[in-house]
């Protein structure tokens, strides 16, 4: 009889929170709250590799984690720059207001 | 129930709530100060999948940095939305049909993995050795993983030339 927690209670976590943060950038409509939902969807990613580095025993899941938080720095960083100048030049965040690229 | 299971559920309703707060709050701000305790609690639960580094990692550089970042640039911003907060055209309630599929399908296959007991590493200190420690990380990062490491400097270096060169007003 163990008392540990399941991966797959920590897989299904992390399916809810991908799954979240994938409702959030499809339904919201201030860029930067979808930025901050795909961060929720990196985390989700996160969560996945650091369960299955557990249950293997093996520390390669830490390493991917670590290098995903590396690159949703960069991410954020270059994104939040592009919001930026997309608000300087047009005055909004509003994503169905931003589509002369969509035609 | 052990304390492990109990600290999981804990930690498991406060980060959906958290990521609710996210998808939901109307107030730009407010969605990122759910953020940041999304963040928290799933540094909690990082803890109980004995990964310590990466959860000192994810507060120091996720609800430290890249939070600030974002609360930095919506600051600048005098956001005044009056709209809606989400709109749902035809296509949109597709992308959420797909989404609930998507984690149908997700939460039906992980219900079926073979539960491997035998590797379940929880409250056994003896087997766990250095595994998630900051010195075994360290001794893998820079011997068997030094490409990626220098990879992810030089994509740091060119992340920080770029957002200048975005977000500047003049090149």
């Amino acid at each position: 009889m163990s008392h540990t927690v399941p991966t797959a209670n920590y897989l299904i976590l992390a399916a809810v929170l991908f799954c979240m943060g994938m409702l959030g950038v499809l339904l919201r409509r201030n860029a930067l709250v979808v930025f901050m939902c795909i961060e929720l969807m990196l985390n989700a990613a996160n969560l996945t590799f650091l369960a299955f580095a557990r249950e293997r025993g093996d520390s390669i899941g830490h390493l991917s984690a670590f290098f995903i938080i590396a690159v949703a720095a960069a991410e954020a960083a270059v994104g939040l720059a592009i919001v930026i100048a997309v608000f300087r030049s047009r005055g909004t965040v509003n994503i169905e207001e931003i589509q002369s690229m969509k035609h | 129930m052990s304390a492990e299971q109990v600290l999981f559920w804990v930690f498991a309703v406060a980060t959906v709530v958290a990521a609710g707060g996210v998808i939901l709050a109307r107030n730009p701000i407010a969605c990122a100060m759910s953020l940041v305790a999304t963040f928290f609690f799933l540094a909690g639960i990082y803890v109980l999948l004995w990964a310590h580094t990466i959860a000192a990692v994810q507060v120091l550089v996720y609800a430290g940095a890249i939070m600030v970042l974002f609360l930095f640039v919506l600051m600048l911003m005098s956001l005044s939305d009056q709209g809606p907060v989400m709109t749902f055209s035809a296509w949109r309630i597709a992308g959420v049909v797909a989404v609930v599929t998507v984690l149908a399908a997700l939460v039906l296959v992980f219900r079926r993995l073979p539960a491997q007991e035998s590797l379940a590493w929880s409250g056994d200190a003896a087997r766990l050795g250095d595994f998630g420690t900051i010195k075994h990380l360290g001794a893998v990062m820079y011997t068997q993983w030094l490409f990626p490491f220098e990879a992810v400097s030089l994509l740091l270096l060119v992340a920080i030339v770029g957002a200048v060169v975005v977000a500047k007003a003049r090149v």
